[in-house]
């Protein structure tokens, strides 16, 4: 497991990165916590001439009580994501579904931009960025310009972050007082996501004034369930299993040893609504 | 009285915590990667990624221009020097074994094998230099399936003609061990019940913790190896066998090895191949593999179809079984490749009196990675199948699954026992236990809750599995070995060195790689000799320190290897006996030998082993004709074979909306005889069930169509961890072995064994309600919801009545699920 050999470059400022990656051209790999980019490093999948980690770059980190939302720095580790009091109370959603990120040794160094720009469909980020109607900063030569979650991911692997441009921040408006839970299926508990759901949701006297849903491994991308959300405005807790009928309609999973895409769909169903249910509850 | 005074005794069944686990746990110790010796190369493998080809050149001057490239070599280049690996139990005189080259020259035959080897300064020039080796393949067609393999339509092997490796049988009226059991069969079909199924075992990976090493120096008068191996001594009269390097000038050393469960039982290509390079260059040198190479190139374990066919009359009496084995060795017979599934032979009719019995066993060669011992080898197989089927006949007798095993099972006062199989049990006691599990799991209230839960339509079933195991463990009395043509004995030996300043040196044949061999076998000497725990040191895994051994297999150390140690302190203390009469100027006939001291009777006048020991250093003052040493060796033949046994109850609860499964309590109470060490065997348990679960649910070598591993990684091959599992009541009964001194069993591959139809048991008897009599392993979520959906589509069309349906011309009699994920994995 020796990764073919490449320069590494520990730039300490946003600035710095952006002229070292943009020296570097098409040959550079940016490292956030490395706990994608450096397996694909050790399986020589991948041989960029050059690594720019972005570990030393101090702004990156952390979370910013930004007024009407919460400003997390793009290099903040899982594990102070979950950890931290105004994501837990204003983002609730997105700590239910870190905690549940692989183990504890990887939720330590894997990062919470790393792990966006990355895109993995199965990984557990993207669904509840997306129901959080979360806004991305991305800096680059040209400067710095904001991309809404519904706009970031573009495909497999792929996102708004283009060449020579860093994720900087991820945006998320205060959720405050809305319930959540983040439904995830695997089989053994360090597992990808076999299918997952994020669901948000502000109660009203009983029944659900607004709700976000946010779908893990169905597609490509994290996919946002809307037909889902707008059938179940209005619904109470006994009332979820119609409006959750759809939650699959139109995704495109994929088949693999965990499961084909039939079966991934009728789970998308059953999670959704188990996840929307344990919302109500808080 | 105090509850201190309950504390045993004697040092054997103390819960001593285990003296190597510090240097193992932190990892300050000889590892074998973690040898460097002065000078030393390294190596990297190139390896196949076709599962058939021929290889028509192999490019290797830019990966010689590469830095630090010392030589690249191909099989071509090895071809007169790197030995072969062999295998040692060709079960049949006509076994076809393909010649297993360590780097074939011509023809690659699966996936992973070594094609070519890069030689570099340090590893990560190596594994440069390795990249830009160009090898020209041709592609083969490949056989993967077992069942198209059977065909020989498409070969492995071209020039084998046939991908049949060997046919085994054992009929129990042709060696008059029992009756016809065509006869039973065709009777049940008549008045009785027959019931037939075909189980399938999948392909696993034996996940041990460290990726296997091998460094070897060539310098100097002997060469020696230190490799990451379970079979040092095994591994030392491979290469002298196969590579012309006399015996007495090789030295090989396993250092300290971070597991193996039977993964680490092989002579394995990785080994020659390093071997050869030394030897070309006069240099030391390293291997050290990937995880990725791990996967694909140590061999495999289980991969067997399973067909039976078992008799009964109407109350659920047996009174046959036949057993017809399909098994997948890989693309070569590993060194006991083909013997592993023979050992279900006398394992399938486990602990149940059946009358009539009949096991085939036809082995088979694909382009696949090999397949040998993995963790009970054989005998997990054997016991699935038959735990599986014994619910079948419950089902269909319409009892409970506890009844039926208490219809059928050899009760205690029924030993020794005599098998259908023609094995001898010697003791156990299967009541005992069984009543034991049945409390400590509150089997009733679970029923009553099971029961509850269908009534109510509860999404979640709930399940209880039984597993009722046997197996057979100390492999071997050598008598049998030879009977079965395998190519070594089964003995093992030990050496007691009494030294000077009274510690003690243990040396075992008996190498370990993990079980805590150094703190079982401290404990026994201990109480052997009186001698405090501390002062005891056991040597091992070298074989110039230990020549004399046969290994880590089979649950045989403590069984073997123990009685040897045994023997050997028994000698110590009668060689000591004259020199102590002489020193107490007594008699020997008065001498008594107690707690380490000999004393002359009815007088206080005593000494002390280890002043025996500086006095025979000294040697000033022995009596006349007596050599001045109280040193002791002893091999010991084991003369039988011990039975283990235990009754392993699980509750399952299955969600029927998802398919998902989950634990909620698992009880074990085994009788693995008398217990040296009860916390080593509490750990040996607990890992033993945890991968007999993840057969069950988690674990499955799959290949794709083109015959690459798809879970070649630990993304897609589902190891648990602690984080999946519950906490195990894990209990005992002690019916000690009639065969050796210290009354042992044997444990290492215990929970192995049983937990796995324990927990499949259970999955089906959460849904057989629904119509469900099989589910196929690992029973993946999706399988289990599929084959709710299929039988609830099933159930509305037909009734599930017909229980005694016979075997159809294509088809598993399971598994609506199965080929949906799997495709040619099968």
């Amino acid at each position: 497991m020796i990764p073919a050999s490449f320069d590494y470059l520990a730039p300490t400022s946003v600035e710095e990165a952006l002229s070292v990656l943009a020296e570097a051209g098409d040959d550079a790999k940016v490292l956030a916590g490395g706990q994608s980019l450096l397996p694909i490093l050790r399986m020589r999948l991948n041989a960029p001439e050059k690594v720019v980690d972005l570990g030393r770059i101090e702004a990156l980190r952390g979370v910013r009580d930004g007024g009407d939302h919460l400003a997390i720095g793009a290099m903040t580790p899982y594990s102070d994501v979950v950890a931290n009091d105004l994501v837990r109370e204003h983002a609730g959603l997105l700590a239910r579904a870190v905690e549940t990120v692989a183990d504890p040794q990887i939720r330590h160094r894997g990062t919470l931009g790393g792990a966006l720009v990355h895109a993995d469909p199965a990984g557990d980020v993207g669904a509840p960025v997306l129901a959080l109607d979360a806004t991305m900063v991305v800096v680059g030569p040209g400067g710095e310009r904001t991309v809404p979650a519904t706009e970031f991911f573009h495909d497999l692997f792929e996102t708004a972050v283009g060449d020579g441009e860093l994720l900087t921040e991820i945006r998320i408006p205060k959720h405050t007082g809305w319930g959540s839970a983040y439904e995830k299926f695997v089989r053994v508990s360090h597992q990808w996501s076999i299918v997952a759901v994020a669901a948000t949701v502000r109660v009203e006297g009983g029944s659900i004034a607004e709700a976000r849903v946010g779908l893990t491994n169905m597609g490509n991308t994290p996919l946002r369930a809307t037909a889902v959300e707008q059938a179940l405005v209005g619904s109470s807790a006994s009332g979820l299993a119609d409006a959750c009928a759809a939650a699959a309609e139109g995704t495109n999973p994929p088949s693999d040893l965990n499961g084909d895409a039939d079966y991934r769909r009728h789970l998308a169903t059953v999670l959704t609504r188990r996840a929307v249910q344990k919302a109500m509850e808080g | 009285m105090t509850a201190v005074d309950d504390r045993p005794t004697t040092e054997v069944g103390r819960d001593r915590r285990r003296k190597e686990d510090q240097r193992l746990i932190t990892g300050r110790t000889r590892w074998t990667d973690n040898i460097q010796l002065p000078g030393m190369l390294h190596l990297a493998m190139v390896r196949s990624p076709f599962a058939h080809a021929k290889i028509l050149s192999i490019g290797t001057d830019e990966a010689k221009a590469s830095t630090g490239v010392v030589a690249v070599y191909t099989g071509a280049d090895l071809a007169d020097s790197q030995g072969v690996n062999i295998n040692a139990w060709p079960i049949t005189p006509d076994q076809v074994t393909p010649t297993h080259l360590p780097v074939p020259a011509d023809r690659v035959a699966h996936s992973g094998e070594i094609v070519a080897v890069v030689v570099a300064r340090t590893a990560a020039q190596a594994r440069d230099a390795a990249e830009l080796v160009d090898v020209d393949y041709e592609e083969l067609p490949a056989v993967l399936d077992m069942k198209e393999a059977l065909k020989d339509e498409v070969l492995a092997h071209p020039d084998s003609g046939t991908n049949k490796s060997a046919f085994w049988k054992l009929d129990s009226k042709e060696q008059g061990s029992g009756g016809d059991v065509d006869e039973a069969i065709a009777k049940a079909r008549q008045d009785g019940i027959v019931i037939e199924r075909e189980y399938r075992q999948q392909r696993l990976v034996p996940a041990f913790m460290e990726p296997r090493s091998t460094v070897v120096d060539p310098t100097g008068e002997q060469i020696s190896i230190w490799s990451a191996t379970q079979v040092p001594h095994i591994l030392r009269f491979a290469i002298a066998a196969t590579m012309g390097i006399p015996e007495s000038k090789v030295r090989v050393i396993a250092p300290d090895v971070g597991g193996g469960f039977g993964g680490k039982l092989q002579t394995t290509p990785e080994e020659f191949a390093t071997i050869a390079v030394a030897r070309k260059l006069g240099k030391p040198c390293k291997y050290t593999e990937t995880r990725s190479e791990t996967m694909v190139s140590a061999h495999h374990g289980r991969d067997q179809w399973q067909k039976l066919t078992l008799s009964a009359e109407k109350d659920g009496t047996v009174t046959g079984l036949k057993v017809e084995l399909l098994a997948d060795l890989g693309a070569y017979v590993a060194i006991v490749g083909g013997g592993v599934p023979v050992l279900g032979a006398w394992m399938f009719n486990s602990i149940y009196k059946f009358p009539a019995y009949q096991f085939n066993c036809q082995t088979i060669l694909t382009n696949k990675t090999w397949v040998d011992a993995y963790r009970g080898a054989g005998r997990p197989e054997a016991t699935y199948a038959i735990e599986r089927i014994m619910d079948e006949l419950a089902a269909e007798v319409g009892v409970d699954p506890i009844a039926i095993r208490e219809k059928n099972w050899i009760t205690h006062d029924e030993f020794p026992f005599t098998t259908v199989a023609g094995m001898t049990y010697d003791s156990g006691n299967y009541e005992a236990a069984t009543e034991k599990a049945l409390e400590l799991f509150g089997y009733e209230e679970l029923r009553a809750e099971q029961k509850q839960r269908r009534e109510s339509g509860d999404p979640v079933q709930l399940g209880l599995g039984v597993s009722t195991f046997t197996e057979m463990c100390g492999l071997a009395p050598s008598r049998v070995l030879g009977s079965l043509s395998y190519g070594a004995g089964g003995w093992e030996s030990a050496s007691i060195r009494m030294l000077a300043t009274g510690t003690v040196e243990v040396v075992s044949g008996a190498t370990p790689h993990g079980q805590g061999h150094e703190t079982a076998w401290s404990q026994i000497v201990a109480d052997r000799l009186g001698i405090p725990f501390e002062n005891i040191e056991v040597l091992h895994g070298d074989t110039q320190t230990a020549p004399k051994g046969l290994d880590t297999y089979g649950s045989r150390s403590l069984v073997v290897g123990g009685e040897a140690i045994v023997r050997a302190a028994d000698k110590v203390i009668e060689k000591a006996k004259p020199i102590a009469a002489h020193l107490l100027e007594a008699s020997v006939d008065d001498l008594e030998f107690s707690a380490g001291q000999f004393t002359v009777k009815g007088t206080d006048k005593g000494i002390g082993l280890t002043d025996i020991a500086l006095a025979t250093f000294a040697a000033h003052n022995l009596p006349d004709g007596v050599e001045p040493s109280i040193d002791a060796d002893a091999t010991y033949d084991p003369v039988n074979f011990s039975f283990p046994h235990g009754t392993h109850l699980c509750a399952m609860e299955v969600d029927t909306e998802t398919g998902a499964t989950s634990m909620r309590k698992y009880v074990c109470v085994d009788d693995i005889g008398t217990i040296i060490n009860p916390l080593i065997v509490e750990g040996q348990v607990h890992g033993g069930l945890v991968q007999g679960i993840a057969q069950a649910l988690w674990e499955g070598a799959e290949y794709d169509e083109q015959g690459t591993l798809v879970s070649g990684s630990f993304v897609d091959y589902t190891l648990p961890t602690a984080a999946d599992t519950i906490n195990f009541v894990s209990e005992h009964t002690v019916s000690p072995s009639t065969t050796n001194t210290l009354g042992t069993k044997g444990v290492g591959e215990a929970g192995t064994i049983a937990s796995t139809p324990a927990v499949v048991n259970a999955i089906v008897d959460a849904v057989r309600h629904l119509g469900i009599d099989d589910i196929q392993m690992p029973c993946t979520p999706e399988r289990v919801w599929k084959a709710i959906q299929s039988a609830g589509s099933h159930q509305a069309a037909a009734p599930v009545a017909d229980a005694q349906p016979h075997f159809g011309d294509d088809a598993p009699n399971q598994d609506p699920a199965a080929g949906s994920t799997d495709g040619a994995a099968q």
